[in-house]
């Protein structure tokens, strides 16, 4: 009885604790742009946002892919391209690149999928390398230059997104409209049958599941939302680039992740905030920053294999993540 | 001894002879040119305890693996409940109730206790994919989970994280979840192994309670488990049936004697 009890107390002050976290995370995005860069601040909602995607993956469902560029890059191609080439509103440009990462999520899990390990992982990086060289080759994405001068447009026909205040908001909507899906799918009855599959998957398999489909409903549902941030991105810079897709901003992400602690909400937030804000500091020192995040990334393993908010919460609250 | 009172309570029962639910014909698995399973022919019976007995590497495991299609045969076929499965992937054959534990046991560490039965329920409940609805929708199958938890002595420990049980609880709570799925044929890897005296006399007990009107069949080392619990044997050894019938029988057979009953009886003087 006492150790229901104390656990009942220990998980009601702990929701207490992320209500509250919740609420001054969205009263700090809120205050952000009248103190930060807005075009900053929009940049990292947008890697934020992807990287908890790709969480929702590995933290959540235990796989690792090393292809998401090409959801999060492949969006924002298929954004720009309609808003640029078909004169398309803001907002059905981003469910067109939001749509198109989500097929491309269901042809690349569904040949991923039928292997595990390091294995899913070579996969999805091969196939994302061949959607880069598509992307190198093909006449739309307008090569080394990429899309540019994509135009912000008026969302819903009638707000102006030209304004950086009104598209600060506007990016700060999806990006928590992103986050809650993500926060839903994990907390789910669906997300509990990826945890299961995720702790032991011939238990899962012996209980009935067909951890395929589990899989690959996962797999598409992570890539749209990669998708959502790499639209979302393409109308904020306003253009759409190789950068997006190679093998490298894979790799970002899953620095990001790993950095902020996987498995974990907070963490790819934190993490992404780390990775783009350190970019833009270097950037103009001249200093490469590869050498910077690959110590960061080194350091990270040895010291903290949680990751920042892992440790965070095994430390402090005592808790797993 | 206790075999006569196992046939006892089978004889006053209502099936005089126990229809076969899950059968297996010449079932052969070939490991890259190492023969694990070889022209295996298999019956198990409802409301029967079924013993599959022999050495290690005798292919005990493997066969479990290619009953419930983890492995797939090399040649062969499987019957469940009168359906061809030899071809059926091993979700689906878990879904038609032939559910089967592991030799380590499986359970979801980092989930709590209560968790791991409800997960085994929900698929039933038909709350697998709902990805769009608060966790608060798995409530409703918190009364059942508890019972469940109860019949093996766990409720008090549902909060706990399954993966900080002692392993002979871990063990108790597997079979708990896998009495969630109700199965009609249920095959148990080693229940026993690496648990106290007290925690064998209740897997017994929960065993016996559950072959009252479901199949099961299980690995087990343990002969004075296998002589007091279950009504039928298969000896194997080398891949092969060395030998079929009740423990009497068995235990007679010049060359169970040899190749199994006499090395252990050895061991367990020394």
């Amino acid at each position: 009885m006492s150790e229901a009890t104390l656990h009942q107390e220990r998980a009601a002050a702990s929701v207490r604790l992320e209500r509250a976290l919740v609420a001054l995370g969205i009263v700090a995005l809120i205050t952000a742009p009248f103190v930060i860069y807005p075009i900053f601040v929009m940049k990292m909602l947008c890697f934020a946002l992807f990287a908890c995607a790709f969480n929702l993956l590995l933290g959540y469902t235990g796989l690792l892919s090393f292809g998401h560029a090409a959801f999060f890059g492949g969006a924002a191609y298929f954004c720009a391209y309609a808003v640029k080439a078909w004169g398309w509103p803001p907002e059905a440009g981003i469910l067109l690149g939001t749509a198109g990462a989500a097929l491309m999520g269901l042809v690349m899990g569904f040949l991923a999928i039928r292997r595990q390990g390091i294995y899913f992982a070579m996969i999805t990086l091969a196939l994302a390398q061949m959607f880069y060289f598509f992307c190198v080759q093909a006449s739309f994405t307008e090569g080394e230059d990429g899309i540019q001068g994509v135009a912000r447009g008026t969302l819903f026909g009638v707000i102006d997104l030209n304004a950086p205040m009104t598209m600060y908001f506007f990016v700060l909507a999806i990006y928590l409209l992103g986050i809650f899906a993500i926060w839903r799918i994990v907390n789910s009855p669906f997300g509990m049958i990826l945890r299961s599959i995720r702790e032991n998957e011939n238990r899962a398999i012996s209980l009935g599941y067909s951890v395929g489909r589990y899989k690959l409903a996962a797999f598409v549902m992570s890539a749209a939302l990669a998708g959502l941030a790499g639209a979302t991105k393409a109308i904020v810079f306003q253009f759409a680039t190789l950068t997006d897709v190679t093998w490298q901003m894979s790799g970002e992400v899953i620095l990001m992740t790993l950095l902020g602690g996987i498995g974990t909400m907070v963490g790819p937030v934190v993490g992404a905030g780390l990775v783009v804000g350190l970019e833009n500091t270097l950037a103009t020192s001249g200093f490469p920053v590869t050498i910077a995040t690959g110590l960061i990334f080194m350091v990270c393993v040895l010291i903290f294999r949680r990751g920042i908010v892992g440790e965070i919460y095994v430390r402090w609250l005592g808790r797993g993540g | 001894m206790t075999l006569g009172t196992a046939a006892a309570v089978r004889s006053d029962g209502k099936e005089q002879t126990p229809r076969v639910v899950l059968s297996a014909r010449g079932l052969r698995r070939d490991f890259a040119g190492f023969v694990a399973v070889k022209d295996v022919d298999l019956d198990v019976h409802h409301a029967r305890i079924h013993a599959l007995i022999g050495p290690n590497g005798a292919g005990k495991t493997t066969i479990f693996n290619l009953l419930t299609k983890f492995l797939q045969p090399t040649s062969g076929r499987i019957e469940l409940l009168g359906t061809d499965i030899t071809r059926t992937p091993p979700a689906r054959v878990a879904r038609m109730g032939l559910v089967r534990s592991f030799q380590i046991s499986a359970i979801f560490p980092h989930l709590s206790v209560l968790d791991n039965v409800r997960v085994a329920l929900q698929r039933p409940s038909g709350l697998g994919y709902q990805f769009w609805r608060s966790l608060s929708a798995l409530d409703q199958l918190t009364p059942r989970a508890r019972e469940l938890l109860a019949i093996v002595g766990l409720d008090e420990a549902a909060h706990r994280l399954a993966g900080d049980l002692s392993y002979g609880r871990k063990r108790v709570l597997e079979i708990a979840t896998t009495l969630a799925l109700d199965p009609k044929v249920l095959l148990l890897d080693e229940p026993m192994a690496g648990m106290g005296h007290e925690d064998v006399g209740m897997i017994s007990g929960i065993i016996r309670s559950l072959a009252k009107d479901r199949a099961v069949l299980m690995v087990e080392h343990n002969l004075t488990v296998v002589a007091d619990l279950c009504d039928w044997i298969t000896v194997m050894q080398r891949g092969q049936v060395l030998a079929a019938g009740d423990y009497a029988t068995v235990s007679r057979d010049e060359r169970v004697r040899v190749a199994y009953m006499g090395t252990e009886h050895e061991e367990g003087r020394a």
